[in-house]
């Protein structure tokens, strides 16, 4: 018998590829049987065809599987429950029996959730700003650049005849509305007074704003004497009692009706101090210098609010506006440019340099978003580090499980159920720690921000991060240990090579690189506040109060009050003045001295003061004198700042004419800066001049002999007898100047306890690893014991490695930070430098503290006795 | 219609192998159906049928010794179960009992 006829070798070698295992042997066997029969019947080339038809005809997709036959035990699929329940139980007792371990973990992983939550909530809250408004998107605030000198600066003052202009010939808003920004005003209602603050508006305003009726309607601001209170105002005011159609006197001026009730305005509004609503109307009737600029277009006192018609974008219509006022008569010289400021963007998008919109608070919306998710970084890091560290330790166990009978798939959700097991018990921890620490965050942000336990989005970004991160965690032990033979494992010859650490080191490197830029960043965001808080502020404000003129009991007696007030003997000087000494508003391009030239248009800042102005404030006189009731001339005297002084370049300053609004004023006296404004930024130039007319603020010095609080009582009696109608009231002139540090403070405190956070999960991070390291080499350590090394050796032995990733770190953590502080620091006019010392110190804390949390670890391992660590070979 | 359904194919293989008598397995099969009924079909076909056919119970099998002829591999052998036996006989009797009521003169030819 001739020899069979084979087959071609590559469809063999397809059905030996492809055919399922189980029956291939039958089925190679049956097609090769029938392709000989095809080649006897119909030659080579028919045989071959059918052959490849017919093996593909027993290929997958085409084929039956034949099912395995029954085995004797029947297998549990890996997720069966009574598995789950035995996962959990396993890893439960994982946990428990490496207490440190599970510690290091959990907590390291909940802190960093729970930072990352608040700072999440923090940015949902700066996000939802204004979002409650129904109009959202149509809503604008009018705005304009002006032109003083070469950049243009922005306000968002505007004059009163703008609004009308727009209403009547603009087809772009829905509706208009005049506003006069917060402002404060004594509500009395029988014996309750109260100081609160309030916005006079047009009756288009409450629709724009949605402002929300409890008692009445939006028709409450129609008659002139009228008020819609907020809810809390009426509750402060008037109790339980029925507050509307309720009189309330006004400043102790005027009597106006409650004729409604509004909800307060929720925290994140722009409008959260706007506790009662006046009619515009009634400014006009009650304030003189409101009044006053009415019809005048160069008078900019006021915000306006508008609402486009559906389909007209902000752009639109600021294109239309711009010029408003340069296509009228008489345009003013510093050119004013209107446009239109979405709400969407009133609250972080809100500084303007140059006529630029720079941003503003998003810049820390971002910054701080990067930081939450470099402190969910580092915790995470540290899980994965320390889970694949422990692994390595658990091959073992893999073997045994494997040679009583796991299955690969049981093995993997074993690895997988200890680490989502540990995962959710951080993120409940994480909440509990949100939970108590909100109060302290939202004193220290500034804020009012809650867990939102109710929001579907929160849950699933939690949870789902939750299950991310345990699967991400888990994914080395479960996948690469699982694949290992029993035999090679339990023979001791699977080792980890020095390959295996690498990943694990360079996320280290990582980590302490993110921890201390942050720290080097703390550092100099503080040593700036400390530099700007240091700064000589030109006057002293120690035991300085100021009072404000709220009614007008107070005003035009001037003498009488100062007389009795000294006479108290708790006040040492006393004086008025039109504002406060922490405000830098009220400037004047109406200004001329000799050498102005023409295309020259500073805004200079007008001080109206009374004579005891400079004692009382202990102000600083570089050259002249200072007012005095001795020159009778001294009406039209004037004072300059240093920076006045300055810009007007006057080399002989003292008895120049200088011409302002029409008066003709000559300098008696410089006096050295003062800081009004922004400490950050440069000074403005200012002048002051007398009158005792136009004041609004009343400077008290205490005297030092006499106690603070009992210097206040008697300064309150006082204020009793001349203003009977209006709750005393007083700021601390100091408190107020820090209140400018406010922001700054802010982000310094969190950016502290961001880069605090950071480093305690750093060190966690590596306390976890020395112990793991310090465990794996104690034979190791034993052998060269006996061989006579001695403690100090193991422990440099055993801390080096670390050391040295950490000095990487600050190798790149150095050049970072000092690229994204001096950028930082590039906005401020009045800046610290960055000073190397900065860098050193925060390396030489850092390794301290790697050098003291590694020792613990190394110096225990090194006073093992060998005898111990050895007797098991 | 109370138990496994079969086929109108399933059915002619599981005659094939009640046919073969224990010496049914793929090739034989596979040339046994193109002999009696003239079906060329591919081999995937006939061991998809005889894959399912013993799912469903109609058939075992199992792998017979091994031949030098087929390269030592060796064959898997199909025998007819009770259950295949009496479901053929009942689809046979059945058939049977529907004959008997057809009236004569409707299947006559021409009668299309």
């Amino acid at each position: 018998m001739k020899s069979n006829p084979t087959p071609p070798r590559w469809v063999h070698w397809l059905l030996r590829q492809l055919h399922p295992e189980n029956t291939l042997e039958e089925v190679a066997g049956d097609l090769d049987e029938l392709y000989a029969h095809w080649h006897t019947r119909a030659g080579k080339t028919q045989a071959t065809l059918r052959y490849v038809l017919n093996v593909v005809s027993v290929l997958p997709p085409f084929v039956r599987r034949r099912k395995q036959a029954k085995q004797q035990y029947e297998h549990y699929s890996p997720l069966h429950p009574a598995m789950i329940r035995n996962y959990l139980k396993i890893a439960w007792r994982n946990l428990t029996k490496n207490k440190i371990y599970s510690f290091i973990n959990i907590s390291g992983l909940a802190t960093g959730m729970a930072v990352t939550i608040m700072i999440g909530l923090w940015v949902y809250d700066e996000l939802s700003f204004d979002r409650q408004t129904k109009h959202y998107d149509r809503i604008a605030q009018l705005w304009q650049f002006v032109t003083f000198d070469v950049e243009k600066t922005s306000y968002n003052s505007l004059p009163i005849p703008l609004a009308q202009e727009l209403r009547s010939k603009y087809p772009d808003f829905d509706l208009v509305s005049l506003a006069s920004f917060d402002r404060t005003a004594v509500l009395a209602s029988g014996e309750n007074r109260f100081t609160k603050t309030g916005n006079y508006v047009e009756s288009d305003f409450l629709p724009m704003m949605s402002v929300k009726m409890l008692v009445g309607t939006y028709r409450g601001l129609t008659d002139v004497n009228s008020i819609l209170l907020s809810a809390s105002t009426a509750k402060t005011l008037f109790g339980t009692a029925d507050p509307l159609n309720k009189l309330i006197k006004l400043d102790n001026k005027v009597n106006v009706r409650v004729t409604g009730i509004y909800e307060d305005f929720p925290q994140n509004s722009s409008f959260k101090a706007t506790l009662f609503l006046a009619p515009w109307r009634l400014l006009m009737a009650i304030n003189e210098n409101a009044k006053g600029q009415q019809d005048q277009w160069d008078s900019n006192g006021f915000p306006i609010y508008v609402q486009l018609k559906n389909g007209v974008s902000a752009d639109q219509a600021s294109a239309r506006i711009k010029d408003i006022r340069m296509k009228r008569e008489n345009p003013p010289p510093y050119k004013p440019e209107f446009f239109l400021h979405p709400m969407a963007k009133w609250h972080l998008y809100s500084d303007f340099k140059n006529g630029v919109n720079t941003g503003g608070l998003i810049q820390f919306v971002w910054l701080f978003g990067i930081i939450g998710v470099f402190v969910l970084l580092l915790a995470c890091i540290n899980f994965m580090n320390l889970s694949t560290a422990r692994s390595e330790k658990r091959a073992k166990e893999v073997g045994i499980r494997k040679a009583v009978g796991s299955l690969r798939g049981q093995l993997i959700s074993q690895f997988f159920a200890e680490s989502l097991l540990v995962t959710g018990l951080a993120f409940v921890l994480a909440l509990v720690l949100v939970q108590l620490s909100l109060p302290l965050f939202n004193t220290i942000a500034d804020k009012h921000v809650q867990i939102l336990w109710f929001s579907p989005i929160f849950w699933l970004i939690g949870l789902g991060f939750t299950l991310l991160t345990g699967l991400i965690a888990a994914s080395y032990p479960a996948l690469y240990l699982s694949s290992f033979q029993p035999i090679k494992v339990l023979k001791g010859t699977i080792r980890m090579g020095r390959l295996a650490a690498i990943p694990r080191k360079v996320l280290v490197v990582f980590q302490f690189a993110v921890s201390i830029t942050l720290i080097i960043g703390t550092i100099i965001v503080l040593r700036q506040i400390e530099f700007a808080k240091d700064r000589p502020v030109g006057y002293s404000r120690n035991r300085l109060i100021e009072v404000r003129i709220n009614t007008p009991e107070l005003v035009g007696r001037y003498n009488p009050l100062r007389t009795d007030l000294l006479n108290t003997g708790a006040v040492a000087n006393m004086s008025e003045s039109d504002k406060s000494l922490t405000a830098d508003y009220g400037g004047t391009t109406d200004i001329s001295w000799p050498g102005k030239t023409p295309d020259m248009h500073p805004l200079i800042i007008s001080n109206l003061v009374t004579h005891d102005f400079g004692k009382t404030i202990d102000w600083q006189l570089t050259a002249g004198r200072d007012f005095s009731r001795a020159y009778t001339t001294d009406s039209s005297a004037m004072i300059l700042n240093e920076s006045a002084l300055k810009l007007m370049g006057l080399t002989r300053p003292l008895g120049t004419l200088i011409k302002q609004s029409g008066r003709e004023y000559r300098v008696i006296g410089i006096v050295k800066d003062i800081i009004n404004g922004n400490p950050f930024e440069a000074i403005q130039p200012s002048f002051f001049v007398i009158d005792y007319r136009n004041v609004n603020i009343i400077t008290l010095k205490l005297a030092p002999q006499v106690a603070t609080s009992q210097a206040l009582e008697k300064v309150a009696e006082v204020f009793k007898q001349y203003n009977p109608a209006a709750p005393f009231e007083y700021t601390f002139v100091d408190d107020e100047y820090g209140k400018k540090f406010g922001k700054e403070t802010r982000i310094g405190n969190l950016a502290m306890i961001f880069a605090a956070f950071a480093i305690f999960i750093s060190c966690l991070g590596i306390f976890g690893l020395a112990s793991f390291i310090a465990e794996q080499r104690t034979k190791e350590i034993g052998v060269r014991k006996v061989l006579g090394a001695s403690v100090m050796n193991l422990w440099g032995l055993l801390s080096r490695d670390f050391i040295v990733l950490v000095l990487i770190s600050i190798g790149i953590a150095t050049p970072i930070a000092w690229y994204l502080l001096n950028n930082w620091l590039q906005h401020y006019t009045y800046r610290t430098t960055i000073a190397w010392w900065v860098f050193a110190l925060t390396g030489a804390g850092t390794l301290l503290l790697t050098l003291l949390t590694v020792s613990f670890q190394s110096v225990r391992a090194a006073l093992t006795d060998p005898v111990k660590s050895l007797r098991s070979e | 219609m109370r138990r496994t359904y079969l086929g109108e194919f399933e059915e002619v293989v599981l005659l094939m192998v009640a046919i073969l008598d224990g010496e049914g397995y793929g090739v034989t099969v596979s040339q046994a159906l193109e002999e009696h009924t003239g079906r060329v079909v591919t081999f995937g076909t006939v061991h998809n049928t005889l894959i399912r056919l013993e799912e469903k119970g109609f058939v075992n099998s199992e792998l017979g010794g091994a031949t030098a002829e087929r390269g030592g591999r060796r064959k898997r052998l199909f025998r007819v179960t009770a259950l295949g036996s009496r479901a053929l006989q009942e689809i046979q009797q059945l058939r049977q009992e529907l004959w008997q009521l057809v009236p004569p003169h409707s299947l006559q030819l021409g009668g299309v």
